[in-house]
């Protein structure tokens, strides 16, 4: 017996969003991964969030380069657009689609391999021109397709599962991402769905180039004593900075936090992101204090996650391009070729 | 919470639903695996072991595991109308289609072992006692008045549901073992058979009598008034081959839904049933009523029977109040007149079949057989045992009309204890439930059972033409599944015998289970008592009675816990599972019956 379909039965009560649809109805085909991959539960993450926030399906596009990682578009999302990429090459696919459409939700999906090694490029520069996006790196520290060898996020002196000890310096994903522009920056663990969900969507209302590391150990080549990915490791390390309660526009806010421990941080569009600070000494609208708190936090062995970076005020690529608002799918030809008397007009303002 | 006692056998025995309604706790989804597998004969071996009668059970019986089945609760909003498996007619098929049995069946024991038995009563809960007790060596002496065995099973169950080949053959393999069956000995006095020095006495004498209904113009009009389940003995025998052509039967319950599809096949064309409550609490089998009215018989309800009108002693009609159901404040139901003018029906022939009564006119006050004040006798229910230590009772002669099924489990428990009661062991020691539990799994994604759940819907078993069916009593009404369709209908049950076993010390907490549950049935949270988790799981615990599998605190201080009510045990949790925490594992259970050491030889036999 391979692999079965899962069942179409469900929980009797399984409720329905605002848009129609059953938490079951956002899933994709069965998973070929590994049993217990932390990249399942990522998915499973995705397909809460956007239930939740009663996204349609067709109006997200699912980009994915090569890799454990960028096999996982297949597995939710069933109903919406994909393109699985070349290697590494996932954000200039992801960029040239945003400017063809930018009514879609964008939702890039990557590997420690894809991002940070053969896409190390691409990854900076997809940050930097702020493309309106979720950018998902799930990061396991491992090469899982071809038998686990370090990958570039791999922590300098933690252990392969042959015992190999790693002597290269890692690749710091979100100190990355924010160096390079990124405007929501944030680490989830695949093991805690109850803080992940909530950054997936917080990532999915932002407006410009949101980026989350997650966590997400490999069962097979990077969950043994030794490895700074794995599920014990990570639960003993975790420093979790803050918790997000809400994504809503604030006339919706109603509950009540101890004061001093909550944030909103309103954004551009005029949405709320309600935080609940666990750490004081963390800002998460400072950017260099936030750098120097991962870099600290970072140095002591601990993992740092929640929502690490947010610039309120984000613009994204088509503001900075002053590009047309409507898609180009949807421009009448009179749009696209506005007859002599405009090409005349245009060369004569050019000479 | 305390986390779960895997090592009881109650705890799984429980989430086999179907079993666990079972009075026999017949094995149902092994079973019915084995059907799946085309082993039909070992399929009726299951069956035979467990309940005796799997031929006439696969017709008649009155199906307590249907409504029980978790097929139903996992289709309810999936499907406009949810169904649990066909159990009852897949029991037929295995009876159907099986190969020669009599090898299979224990023999005449080689010798006896000097004690004998008397079994009063040639019915179920009788020859159940016989079967137990005759491959032990006991010498039993079944008495029935009538000259062939079976009790109602031969003599009040009609033809059209039951043919009598297959009473002569499942009541032959009792008889087969040495067992001398004294028929057409009507036993007049009790106390002469104990007289003859039985060292055990088993009453299975059914509940013979039916109620009668005393009002106005029962007497004079009587020539055309009938015990429903007397009229229905006198139609098997042959006595009665015909009916007024306007009947009326009283009476909800299933003697009632057989009365009125007899009488349409004797010449009734305008045939009724009429009862005092609603139609919802009528006793009858919803599948009874549905055959019935099917058959075009109409049922009439919330109509009290006040009269019977007659001229000349001829009856023509009867007259009926009106009423309603009225509810006080504790739920308790009262029939109060509605106050409208009184109904009639016009009829020829009336059968009442409103109950049946005890009655032991045979039985001496004076021996030390004891009766309630219900004319029931008073007896330990565990043991069957009477207040006279070497009588036992079993089937309808127990606590009152029930079914089949339950006669064939009093049978058992009654033979346990004639056993002990005879080895001079305490009857208050009844022996463990074989139990065994075995991991399914045969490779990666490969487990030894069926895990790809069926979307079918319950199929429905072929009728005879109506015309046909109508025109003899005799003809079989329902066809039987033929094979594949058997196969189909099969492949619905859950397996919900191979039970989510989870160990503790493995899991690595990776949600991998949580995720791909089609049902939500996982949670990993914080513990706390079962109220509280019971509102804090993934999907809202609808069912209390369903048990909760709690684990002992994993490493981050949270449990598992697992909501067993809608579970399709489709094993796609230990397909899941990395590190092999959770895996399918087979329990079988079995009721463990006379004579029986405790030797699992059968469970390896049937095992799949």
């Amino acid at each position: 017996m391979t692999y079965l379909a899962k069942p179409r039965l469900h929980h009797p009560t399984l409720p329905v969003n605002a848009v129609g649809f059953t938490r079951r109805d956002y899933e994709g085909k069965i998973s070929t991964l590994c049993a217990g991959c932390g990249h399942d539960s990522i998915s499973a993450a995705i397909i809460q969030a956007c239930w939740e926030m009663n996204i349609e399906p067709h109006r997200v596009a699912k980009l994915s380069g090569i890799g454990c990682s960028s096999k996982t578009p297949d597995y939710f999302l069933g109903n919406s657009h994909g393109f699985n990429t070349v290697h590494g090459r996932m954000p200039s696919v992801l960029t040239g689609a945003n400017l063809a459409n930018r009514d879609l939700l964008y939702l890039g999906v990557s590997g420690d391999g894809d991002s940070a090694s053969i896409g190390l490029g691409q990854f900076a520069h997809v940050m930097r021109r702020g493309v309106n996006m979720v950018y998902m790196l799930e990061n396991n520290g491992v090469y899982g397709l071809t038998k686990g060898q370090f990958s570039a996020t791999a922590d300098e002196g933690s252990r392969s599962k042959r015992g190999v000890v790693n002597t290269d310096s890692p690749i710091d994903t979100v100190s990355l991402a924010m160096i390079m522009g990124a405007t929501f920056v944030a680490r989830g663990f695949s093991g805690d769905k109850r803080q992940l969900v909530p950054l997936v969507k917080a990532a999915i209302r932002h407006r410009g180039a949101a980026f989350i590391d997650v966590i997400s150990p490999c069962v097979a080549f990077n969950n043994h004593g030794g490895s700074t990915k794995s599920y014990d490791y990570v639960r003993e390390h975790n420093d979790a900075v803050n918790r997000i309660d809400f994504v809503e526009s604030r006339a919706e806010i109603t509950a009540d936090y101890e004061v001093g421990a909550v944030v909103d941080v309103e954004q551009h569009d005029g949405t709320v992101l309600r935080l609940r600070k666990i750490d004081e000494m963390h800002d998460p609208t400072d950017k260099v204090a936030a750098l120097n708190y991962i870099q600290e936090h970072q140095a002591k062995g601990e993992v740092v996650t929640g929502l690490l970076y947010l610039d309120p005020g984000a613009e994204d690529m088509h503001a900075h391009l002053g590009t047309v608002e409507t898609p180009l799918n949807a421009l009448a030809e009179d749009d696209l070729c506005p007859g002599v008397a405009m090409l005349e007009k245009i060369n004569a303002s050019l000479r | 919470m305390q986390p779960t006692d895997i090592r009881n056998p109650s705890y799984f025995h429980k989430v086999v639903d179907c079993q666990w309604a079972c009075p026999a706790h017949t094995p149902v989804p092994e079973y019915i695996r084995l059907i799946a597998a085309g082993r039909y004969t070992d399929a009726y071996m299951v069956n035979w072991r467990s309940n005796v009668f799997p031929g006439i059970l696969g017709r008649t019986c009155d199906r307590p595991c249907e409504p029980a089945c978790r097929r139903g609760r996992v289709e309810e909003r999936n499907t406009e109308k949810p169904e649990p498996v066909a159990i009852c007619r897949l029991k037929r098929v295995a009876s159907d289609l099986k190969d020669d049995v009599r090898a299979l069946l224990p023999g005449r024991p080689s010798r006896s072992n000097g004690r004998r038995i008397a079994c009063i009563g040639a019915g179920p809960a009788s020859l159940t006692v016989a079967r137990d007790l005759a491959p032990l060596g006991y010498e039993v002496v079944v008495y029935d008045g009538d000259p062939k065995a079976g009790g109602f099973m031969r003599t009040q169950v009609p033809r059209f549901r039951l043919p009598e080949e297959v009473i002569d053959e499942e009541v032959g393999y009792v008889l087969d073992m040495g067992v001398e069956f004294r028929g057409g000995e009507r036993v007049d006095s009790l106390k002469a058979v104990l007289a003859e020095g039985y060292d055990a006495v088993f009453v299975g004498t059914g509940a013979p009598r039916g109620r009668d209904l005393q009002i106005p113009g029962r007497f004079e009009a009587g020539a055309h008034i009938h015990i429903g389940i007397d009229w229905l003995a006198s139609v098997s025998f042959g006595h009665v081959d015909r009916v007024g052509r306007r009947v009326i039967v009283l009476g909800g319950g299933n003697t009632a839904m057989d009365c009125c599809r007899s009488a349409k096949r004797l010449g009734g064309e305008d045939v009724k049933v009429i009862v005092r409550s609603g139609f919802e609490e009528m006793k009858a089998s919803p599948w009874e009523k549905e055959d019935a009215m099917h058959e075009g018989i109409p049922i009439l309800n919330y109509l009290v029977p006040k009269s019977f009108e007659h001229e000349d002693g001829r009856l023509v009609a009867m007259t009926f109040e009106k009423v309603k159901a009225v509810y006080d404040d504790t739920g308790r139901r009262t029939l109060v007149p509605t106050g409208e003018r009184d109904a009639r029906f016009e009829c020829d022939e009336v059968l009442i079949a409103v109950g049946q009564e005890n009655a032991f006119p045979w039985i001496e006050r004076d021996i030390g057989v004891q009766f309630d004040r219900w004319g029931l006798p008073v007896l330990d229910p565990a043991t069957m045992q009477a207040t006279l230590p070497s009588v036992f009772f079993g089937g309808d002669a127990a606590f009152g009309p029930k079914n089949i099924i339950w006669a064939v489990a009093h049978g058992h428990e009654a033979a346990v204890s004639i056993h002990k009661f005879c080895e001079g062991e305490s009857l208050d020691e009844r022996p463990d439930p074989l139990s065994s539990l075995v991991s399914q799994k045969m490779g990666i994604h490969e487990w030894s059972y069926d895990n790809d759940i069926s979307g079918d819907r319950r199929y429905t078993v072929p009728w005879a033409a109506a015309e046909k069916a109508l025109r003899s009593i005799k003809v079989e009404v329902e066809l039987g599944f033929d094979a594949s369709t058997a196969y189909k209908e099969a492949e619905r049950c859950l397996n919900c015998d191979v039970q989510t076993v989870f160990t503790r010390e493995q899991c690595i907490e990776c949600d991998a289970c949580v995720d791909i549950c089609p049902m939500d049935c996982i949670t990993f949270t914080a513990d706390g008592d079962e109220a509280d988790l019971r509102g804090r799981l993934n999907a809202p615990s609808t069912r209390p009675e369903q048990a909760l599998y709690v684990s002992d605190a994993l490493k981050t201080g949270r449990v598992m816990v697992k909501d067993e009510d809608v579970c399709l045990h489709c094993g796609l949790c230990a397909e899941r599972c990395p590190t092999g925490a959770w895996d399918m594992q087979k329990f079988l259970f079995e009721m463990t019956h006379a004579g029986r050491r405790g030797s699992p030889d059968t469970t390896e036999r049937s095992a799949a």
